[in-house]
C-alpha cells in the first residue's frame, strides 16, 4: 500500500510514491510551458495498483483532476521536511519565482509563514539570471567559488544588481569574487525576509540552490541558527503531500 | 415589510445598489435636492443631513481610473486614493458629477494632499481631524463639527436648527442599530450568509438614499435571514471563523474575501470601515450639546491614523470574543503606511490571545489572485 505526493512547481514538477516509511519512488521533470501536461506526466508515470491517496501540491495543483486532495505547498513543505528530519523548526524555501519561509512548533504544525512572491529578487530566478550575465554554470557554483572574496553587490534588484554586475566586470573583477557577492547577497536577503517570523531553532532548508553548501553555509551565517538541508531537499513538498496522503486514508501496514 | 425576491437576489440587489442610484441621484438633483461627497468614516453626515443634503460616499474601489490618476500622483501611493482621484479626475463616478460639496478630513497624508487636488475640480472643504482622542483633540473636532455646519448653511443657504441635527441623529443612530443587528446575525455558527454577501448589504445599504426606506429594508432581511435559521435553514456549512480587518475593502479588494471563502473558512466579521468600526457606536442623543455628542462618537472611531490607536484594540478585543473568532486577516492596501505600520501592533495584540493573524498587503488588480488563494488555503489549512 502507497500514496502518491505530486508537487507542481514553477520550474520542476516533482513526484514521490511513499510507504508510510520511506520514498520508494520519485521523479523530477521539468514543469516547461504546461504545467498541466508535467503534473499529469508524472501521475502516469508513478501511478500503481498499490496506491491508495494521492495528494497534489504546488501551484499547479488544481490541475490534477485525480488527485483525491489538494494541499497547499506551505502545508506540504512543513509535513515533507519535518518527516525527513523532525528536529526543524522552520524551513526557508527559495524556489524558482519565489521564496518562502515557515515557522514550525514543536509538534511540527504550521504557525506562522512568509511568502515572498512580488519580486524576484531573492528567488533562484535572481541567481539564474546573474550566472547568465556571467557566462557560469550554476552546477559548479560551489567549486567556482572557492577560496574567492565576495565582491559588494548592494542593490536587491534584480534590474539594478545587473548594472551593478556589468559594470564590476567592466573594471574587470574577479568572476568568482562576484558569484560569490551574489550569494552573499542573496542569502542575507533570505534571512532578513525569513528573520521577520520569530525563529528559533533548526532550519531546514529547501529549494533547488540547497544541493549547494556554499548556499547552506552562506545562508546559515546570516541566519545566525543551524542550517540543515537533505539531498531529498527537492522532495520536500511532494513528500509532504504522500505523507499528508498516508495520514489522510488512516493508513496502517 | 415583506422581501419576496430570493436572498441571492436580494444580496445582489444590494450588491449593484450604489449603481442602481444613479438615476435616483439625478432625478433628486432635478429636484435641486444637493450632494455632499465623502471619503471617509469620520465625516459627521448627520450634519449633511440636517442642510437637507444627501452625504454619498465617493471612495473608490477599482483600479480601473489608477492609469489616469498615476498621470497627476506618485504611482507608490494607496489604491484607494488613486481610484478615487482618477474617478473624480476622468468623470467617470456620476456620484462626484452630481456632488455640490466634498467634505474631506485630514486623516493620512495621501489622502489630505489628494483632496488640495480635487479642490482645482470641485468645492472641497477639508475638516481638521485631530490625530488623537484627548482633550484638545475633542475640543477641536467639535469645533471642526461646528464649522461644517456653518459651511454647510453658507454653501446651501440653509439653517441647521438644533431640532433638525437632532433628528438625524436619531435617524442615523436607528440607522448604525439597523445595521449592527444585521451583521449581529453572523454570531450564529454558522454564520447564516457568506461573508462576501454580509458585505454587499453593509456596504449597499449606504447607497439607498432614503434612510428611512434603507433601514426598512435591512430589518426586513434580518427578520427573514433570522426567521429561516430558526427554521433551520443553513446555507453555509461550519468552517473556521475569520475576522477581516485593516483598510477599508470593497471592490477590487473583495478578492481577499474570496479567496477566504472559497477556500474553506467564512468571514464573519469585518472590524475595518464598513463593517463593526464605522457602525459600532451610537451619538448620544440626550446630551445637552450635540455637537459635543456628534464629535466624541466620531472621533473615538478607532482608525490608524490616530496616534495611540487604542479604540481599534478595544474594538478588536471585543469583537474577537463576541463573534468566536478562530483567526484574523488583515488586509493593507499598497503603501498605506498608518495600517501597514500599526499591523505590528495588531498581530501581538491578536497572537497574545492565541489567536493566528495573517496580514495581506494588496491592491485592486487582479494580478495576484493565484498567490491569494495559496496564501489564505495554506493560512486556513493551518487552523
Ligand atoms: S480607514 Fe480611517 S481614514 Fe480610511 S475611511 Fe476609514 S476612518 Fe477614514
Ligand atoms: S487605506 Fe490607508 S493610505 Fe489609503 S486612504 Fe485609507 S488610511 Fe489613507
Amino acid at each position: 500500500m502507497l500514496t502518491l505526493g505530486i508537487d507542481s512547481g514553477s520550474t520542476t514538477t516533482k513526484g514521490v510514491l511513499f510507504d508510510g516509511e520511506k520514498i520508494v519512488k520519485s521523479l523530477i521533470v521539468p514543469t516547461s510551458a504546461s504545467p498541466k501536461q508535467s503534473i499529469n506526466y508524472v501521475y502516469d508515470q508513478l501511478y500503481c495498483d498499490d496506491v491508495v491517496y494521492t495528494v497534489a501540491t504546488g501551484y499547479g495543483r488544481e490541475l490534477l483532476d485525480r488527485a483525491d486532495k489538494k494541499v497547499t505547498e506551505i502545508t506540504c513543505h512543513a509535513q515533507g521536511a519535518g518527516f525527513l528530519d523532525p528536529e526543524i523548526r522552520a524551513i526557508v524555501d527559495i524556489g524558482g519565482q519565489d521564496s518562502k519561509a515557515i515557522l514550525l512548533d514543536n509538534n511540527l504544525n504550521v504557525v506562522d509563514f512568509l511568502m515572498n512572491d512580488k519580486c524576484a529578487a531573492g528567488t533562484g530566478r535572481f541567481i539564474e539570471v546573474m550566472m547568465r550575465i556571467l557566462g557560469e554554470d550554476l552546477q559548479n557554483i560551489d567549486n567556482f567559488v572557492v577560496g574567492k572574496t565576495p565582491a559588494n553587490i548592494t542593490s536587491m534588484c534584480t534590474v539594478f544588481a545587473e548594472t551593478e554586475i556589468v559594470s564590476l566586470l567592466a573594471e574587470g573583477a574577479d568572476k568568482g569574487d562576484i558569484a560569490l557577492g551574489i550569494i552573499n547577497s542573496i542569502c542575507r536577503r533570505t534571512s532578513f525576509f525569513a528573520k521577520r517570523l520569530n525563529l528559533y531553532g533548526k532550519i531546514f532548508f529547501t529549494g533547488g540552490l540547497a544541493n549547494f553548501e556554499i548556499f547552506r553555509k552562506t545562508l546559515e551565517g546570516y541566519v545566525g541558527l543551524p542550517v540543515v538541508t537533505s539531498p531529498h531537499s527537492q522532495y520536500a513538498g511532494a513528500l509532504g503531500a504522500a505523507v499528508i496522503g498516508w495520514r489522510k486514508c488512516g493508513a496502517t501496514k | 415589510m415583506e422581501l419576496i425576491k430570493t436572498l441571492p437576489d436580494i444580496y445582489e440587489e444590494f450588491s449593484e445598489q450604489r449603481r442602481n442610484s444613479f438615476m435616483a441621484a439625478f432625478e433628486m438633483k432635478e429636484k435641486n435636492i444637493p450632494f455632499v461627497g465623502t471619503f471617509c468614516t469620520y465625516t459627521p453626515t448627520e450634519v449633511i443631513m440636517a442642510a437637507g443634503a444627501v452625504p454619498v460616499s465617493l471612495c473608490s474601489t477599482s483600479d480601473e481610473t489608477i492609469p489616469d490618476a498615476e498621470q497627476d500622483l506618485p504611482r507608490n501611493l494607496c489604491p484607494l486614493i488613486k481610484s478615487s482621484y482618477g474617478f473624480a479626475k476622468t468623470q467617470k463616478c456620476p456620484y462626484f458629477y452630481f456632488a455640490d460639496l466634498i467634505v474631506g478630513e485630514t486623516t493620512c497624508d495621501g489622502k489630505k494632499k489628494m483632496y488640495e487636488m480635487l479642490g482645482a475640480m470641485k468645492d472641497v472643504y477639508t475638516m481638521e481631524l485631530p490625530n488623537r482622542q484627548s482633550l484638545m483633540g475633542r475640543k477641536l473636532w467639535r469645533e471642526e463639527v461646528v464649522a461644517l455646519k456653518e459651511k454647510l448653511e453658507e454653501k446651501f443657504g440653509v439653517e441647521i436648527t438644533e431640532e433638525k441635527l437632532r433628528e438625524q441623529v436619531k435617524l442615523m443612530n436607528k440607522n448604525r442599530l439597523s445595521l449592527r443587528r444585521f451583521y449581529e446575525l453572523m454570531k450564529l455558527d454558522p454564520p447564516p450568509m457568506a461573508g462576501f454577501n454580509l458585505f454587499s448589504v453593509l456596504y449597499g445599504s449606504n447607497f439607498k438614499f432614503n434612510r428611512w426606506e434603507a433601514i426598512k429594508e435591512v430589518d426586513a432581511l434580518t427578520d427573514r435571514l433570522l426567521k429561516e435559521y430558526e427554521e433551520g435553514a443553513r446555507p453555509i456549512s461550519k468552517k473556521p471563523r475569520i475576522l477581516v480587518t485593516g483598510c477599508p475593502i470593497g471592490g477590487g479588494a473583495m478578492k481577499v474575501v474570496k479567496a477566504i471563502e472559497d477556500n474553506g473558512a467564512n468571514v464573519v466579521c469585518y472590524e475595518n470601515c464598513g463593517g463593526a468600526k464605522s457602525v459600532d457606536e451610537l451619538i448620544n442623543e440626550d446630551a445637552e450639546d450635540i455637537y459635543q455628542a456628534i464629535a466624541d462618537r466620531y472621533l473615538n472611531i478607532g482608525c490608524s491614523v490616530m496616534t495611540p490607536d487604542n479604540n481599534r484594540l478595544n474594538l478588536m478585543g471585543r469583537l474577537l470574543e463576541e463573534y468566536k473568532i478562530d483567526a484574523v486577516v488583515e488586509v493593507v492596501l499598497q503603501a498605506c503606511h498608518t495600517y501597514n505600520v500599526e499591523s505590528y501592533s495588531i498581530k501581538k495584540f491578536v497572537t497574545e490571545r492565541g489567536i493566528p493573524y495573517m496580514a495581506i498587503e494588496t491592491d485592486y488588480s487582479t494580478s495576484d489572485i493565484g498567490q491569494l488563494n495559496t496564501r489564505c488555503a495554506a493560512f486556513i489549512e493551518m487552523l
